[in-house]
């Protein structure tokens, strides 16, 4: 292998996440418990400092390095800057939460840091190999950040359970790649299409390896039937990690699939058929969005609530990129990222409402909301609209995009279908902005929040609705991401 | 010389960031955000003016255009304009929504803010949904106003507010969403949002068929029309004075625009496949529902009731169309413009009894028939009012109410005789309903207590009443200029559904 040192430039984000996650680890030992807001504030700087470095190394072209086995393109670009930004409101939101109930430990970041270091692999990854590195980097942070609360019962359930699914979930994934492997003879991402022409599509062995691909990764999305795990630890791990786990591993899942399914395994798609992954996307999607949708309106914590809801929107996912056109992964891609936004505004609001000894869990915690404080029940109000796609929040476009892609390829009764579980999904959200507005506060006590989360959680809310006032230009970057 | 300015941007955007402006100013200084929300909206009022004056009611062209990208990638343009149908229902919005500000200046003592600051949005809106041009600017228009009306029903409704507020939301987003779908298969068609492009658009029998399924779906029940009524009563009983004068005036009219503005021209062969659907639809409205209102008990459930036959005129009128142009030449004219003058009038009038309704509520906390009698001993400025709307209501020639009324039993009369026959029995069952409920709750000697300590109205009600009155009487009296003002738009609509698109 010739080592030239320019492929050290693409790959200059990962270096640096590594390098900030080693300091973070070393510096925090030196430091005692009163002063660990230094390790807050290294890796939040240190954050915004990747966001800067991943658009300077950021080009049009596409540079693929390491034989093959990373890629840095557009879409890669945008993704990481993505998850930095949303790991960045994650730790936000997550301080406060985590200092009032003396968790506010140095590995909370060293492991949150690692995790964002898979994720951004996962984005970069071109070949099966490094793709199964980023994701048990990305899963292995996350089963220990689960228990991250060693005295909690729930939160030790959870994490096993995570565990146990997530490596039976790796299993499969790495089964059905070593098919794909033994038909093919590549794991190049790039290398991969043209092999598989030349195997022939109704290859069995090849078909088969598929199944347990999708498998492994309706497992890591949580799509039905594969979502058994996501309520479970969406509850029992503390709020802070939930609201991580919920916000920027979606964006890492969507590259998860983009990477393999399109980049990859794209002659297979099987358009308008049911042997290929359009036709097993569209099974995911449909019931994804059945199950989350029915089973959210039966819940009464928020946490599961919104896990449920997690599944219903990871079908919207999907039906963007089942479309299997360029339409299709932009609206993916911007459904993805304005997701992520949402998710982690809305267990922002979950986290504000607590406090030490108590947990805003269930949603009768949110009744008369706008008595106690009307602002963030204005930002809540957004956020609910948006997850429940009513315009003009950028919820809304967010579907209409993916609808509008999976009528282009004559899926209408896919579109029909989405919409009306929509309907159904419309009534959990509005149920909390009843809650809100029209139910006497049972808990007159104030908010209490730092200056930093409220600047940031107001403008993580009144972002639905400038996204939603103004969504060409998000549109327009993923439309280049793309590469459309 | 308005041509230049961009009347529609700011008579939507007014209001929406006043709006935004009052809820800022926050309840502190009640006194003064009532005033800053009245002051704009008369003030929209004035600026939506050059839409009337500067309007030039010989051609069927859009007027005061303006169009710019929004979402370039999808062809989603914001593209405003207005012809000879959306313009009047501009204007009423604009009118109307000043009343309802006054109407509910000392009454609203909750959170009074939000609440003139979701009339003021909820207006922008509206305004919004009757210029948009584009079909997805109109849509998120369209669907925009479920917020505000959410809020403003489930705030400061009544007991039951919950279960109708939600009731009123999934019931019009389920009618909406299939819309959306119908939208996207057309842009996938034409390439493009614009409505006017979709016009033009080649569509075949069945694809005509699916798609005015669709915006049936939506607009039927925004109408709302039988048999996909049933929100409108608990909606309407439980919502606040306001909130059901806005609901009556204007968003029930979103629905019969609706089906001018896409129904009609963009499917005309399904609509005349299926027009004996939407005529039957609406004659049991006009019919069935009169006699459900002649038993109501509660004052607002009646209205609500009246208000679902009145517009189940409008559609019949707008249907009819495809009956009366095969006999007759020119009345097929006749029943749109009935149609549409109906929708002017019973915006007022309804916005009227709803009012009068408040009135009452207002002091009595009761909207039982039962609990008045002999209002007019301790109220006869108000019982005068009262007696008019209902006369109004019940189609007495004179008033609003009898011209739309005249024009679609006229264009009926063309079509079929029977349809007229039953059409006009709402002559009779209307009078029936509405003045019954006058004698019981007006007349009579004084019923109990708590009527004899009635206080008869102030000048804030006698402005909004004396307002509307006068409104009544101009349109009923001389209507000329609203038809002629629409005149144009509507021959060139009908000559469009007469071409088949087939």
């Amino acid at each position: 292998m010739q080592f030239d040192s320019n492929q050290l430039i693409p790959v200059l984000p990962e270096i640096y996440i590594l390098s900030l996650a080693c300091l973070v680890l070393v510096i925090d030992l030196f430091i005692k418990q009163e002063n660990r807001i230094v390790t807050y504030g290294i890796t939040q700087i240190g954050l915004l400092l990747a966001v800067a470095i991943t658009v300077a190394v950021g080009q049009p072209q596409t540079q693929i390095i390491f034989d093959g086995s990373y890629i840095r393109d557009p879409m890669s670009d945008v993704l990481k800057v993505g998850i930095f930004v949303v790991s960045f409101l994650a730790f936000l939101y997550a301080k406060d939460y985590l200092r009032d109930r003396d968790l506010f430990k140095g590995e909370f970041y060293t492991l949150g840091l690692f995790a964002v270091l898979g994720m951004i692999i996962m984005v970069s990854a071109n070949s099966f190999l490094t793709i199964y590195l980023g994701l048990e980097l990305l899963a292995l942070s996350m089963y220990a950040l689960v228990a991250f609360n060693r005295d909690s019962q729930d939160g030790a359930e959870a994490a096993m359970k995570y565990f146990v699914l997530g490596a039976l979930a790796s299993g499969i994934l790495l089964y059905g790649i070593s098919m794909v492997y033994g038909m093919t003879g590549t794991i190049r991402f790039d290398e991969l299409g043209g092999a598989i022409q030349k195997v022939g599509l109704d290859n069995v062995v090849l078909v088969f390896g598929l199944v347990f691909i999708v498998i492994g990764l309706s497992f890591k999305l949580g799509a039905v039937p594969f979502h058994m795990w996501v309520p479970d630890v969406y509850h029992g791990a503390p709020t802070a990690v939930t609201l991580f786990l919920g916000s920027a591993p979606k964006i890492a899942a969507f590259a998860l699939a983009m990477r393999m399914l399109v980049d990859g395994m794209e002659p297979l798609v099987g358009q308008g058929g049911w042997q290929g992954w359009q036709g097993m996307l569209i099974v995911l999607a449909v019931l994804s969005m059945a199950i989350g949708n029915l089973i959210a309106i039966a819940q009464t914590n928020i946490k599961r609530m919104l896990a449920y809801s997690t599944i219903s929107h990871v079908g919207f996912i999907l039906l963007g990129i089942l479309a299997g056109t360029k339409e299709g992964y932009t609206a993916a891609m911007f459904y993805t990222l304005v997701y992520a936004l949402m998710s982690a505004g809305g267990f922002g609001i979950v986290i504000a409402l607590s406090r030490r000894g108590f947990e805003a869990e269930n949603l009768d915690d949110y009744k008369g909301l706008n008595q106690r404080n009307p602002w963030f029940a204005g930002m809540m109000l957004l956020l609910m609209f948006s997850m429940a796609g009513v315009p003009p929040t950028v919820g809304f476009f967010a579907k209409l995009f993916v609808l509008d892609a999976v009528v282009s390829v004559d899926l209408t009764w896919v579109a029909l279908v989405g919409v009306f579980f929509s309907i159904i999904g419309a009534f959990y959200y509005i149920r909390i902005i009843k809650l809100m507005y029209f139910d006497k506060p049972s808990d007159e006590s104030p908010l209490s929040m730092g200056v930093d989360t409220q600047v940031v959680l107001s403008l993580n809310g009144l972002s639905m609705l400038y996204l939603g006032l103004f969504p060409a230009g998000l549109l327009s970057i993923c439309h280049t991401a793309i590469g459309g | 010389m308005f041509a230049d300015w961009p009347i529609l941007s700011l008579t939507i955007w007014l209001p929406i960031i006043g709006g935004f402006m009052v809820i800022a100013s926050g309840d502190r200084e009640a006194n003064a955000t009532r005033w800053t929300a009245l002051i704009i909206s008369v003030l929209t009022f004035l600026v939506s003016l050059p839409l009337w004056f500067g309007f030039d009611s010989s051609t069927a062209q859009m007027q005061f255009v303006e169009r710019m990208d929004w979402i370039p990638l999808f062809n989603i343009e914001y593209y405003l304009g207005v012809d000879g149908i959306s313009m009047p229902l501009i204007i009423l919005t604009t009118f109307i929504t000043p009343l309802v500000v006054i109407a509910g200046w000392e009454v609203i003592k909750y959170k009074p803010a939000l609440y003139m600051a979701a009339f003021l949005i909820m207006e922008g809106v509206m305004v919004g949904v009757f210029a948009a041009l584009d079909a997805m600017l109109f849509y998120v228009f369209w669907e925009a106003m479920l917020i505000p009306m959410f809020i403003i029903i489930g705030v400061w409704g009544g007991p039951n507010r919950v279960y109708a507020t939600i009731k009123f939301f999934l019931y019009t987003f389920l009618g909406s969403v299939f819309m959306l779908v119908a939208l996207i298969y057309m842009y996938y068609q034409s390439g493009n949002f614009e409505i006017l492009g979709f016009h033009d658009l080649k569509l075949g029998h069945t694809e005509q068929i699916l798609i005015f399924i669709a915006f049936l779906l939506a607009f039927a029940v925004k109408v709302p029309m039988w048999p996909v009524h049933t929100w409108l009563p608990d909606a309407h009983v439980e919502a606040p004075t306001g909130g059901s004068v806005i609901l009556a005036a204007i968003m029930l009219k979103i629905g019969g625009y609706g089906f001018l503005r896409f129904s009609l021209p963009i499917t005309p062969d399904a609509s005349h496949t299926l027009d004996w659907l939407i005529i039957g639809m609406s004659l049991i409205a006009v019919v069935y529902i009169g006699f459900v209102a002649l038993i109501q008990q509660d004052m607002k459930k009646l209205i609500a009731y009246s208000s679902i036959a009145h517009m189940g005129f409008v559609t019949l009128g707008f249907y009819i169309v495809f009956i009366v142009g095969q006999s007759a030449g020119s009345g097929a004219a006749l029943g749109v413009e009935g149609g549409m003058v109906q929708m002017v009038s019973h915006g007022f009038i309804s916005a009227a009894m709803f009012l009068c309704v408040g009135v009452l509520y207002d002091r009595m906390h009761s909207r039982q028939i039962n609990d008045y009698g002999g209002v007019v001993n301790t109220m006869p400025v108000f019982a005068a009012f009262m007696v008019f709307f209902a006369m109004a209501n019940a189609g007495l020639p004179g008033t609003s109410g009898f011209v739309g009324e005249f024009m679609v039993i006229l264009a009926s009369f063309r079509a079929d005789f029977w349809y007229a026959v039953l059409a006009s029995t709402t002559l009779i069952i209307g009078a029936a309903y509405t003045l019954w409920m006058v004698k019981r709750v007006v007349f009579g000697d004084v019923a109990n207590d708590n009527v004899a300590a009635l206080q008869d109205i102030n000048g804030r009600e006698y402005i909004v009443l004396g307002t509307l009155a006068a409104a009544v009487l101009v349109l009923g009296l001389w209507p000329a200029p609203l038809v002629e003002v629409m005149d144009a738009s509507v021959n060139n609509l009908l000559q469009h559904i007469s071409v088949s698109k087939l």
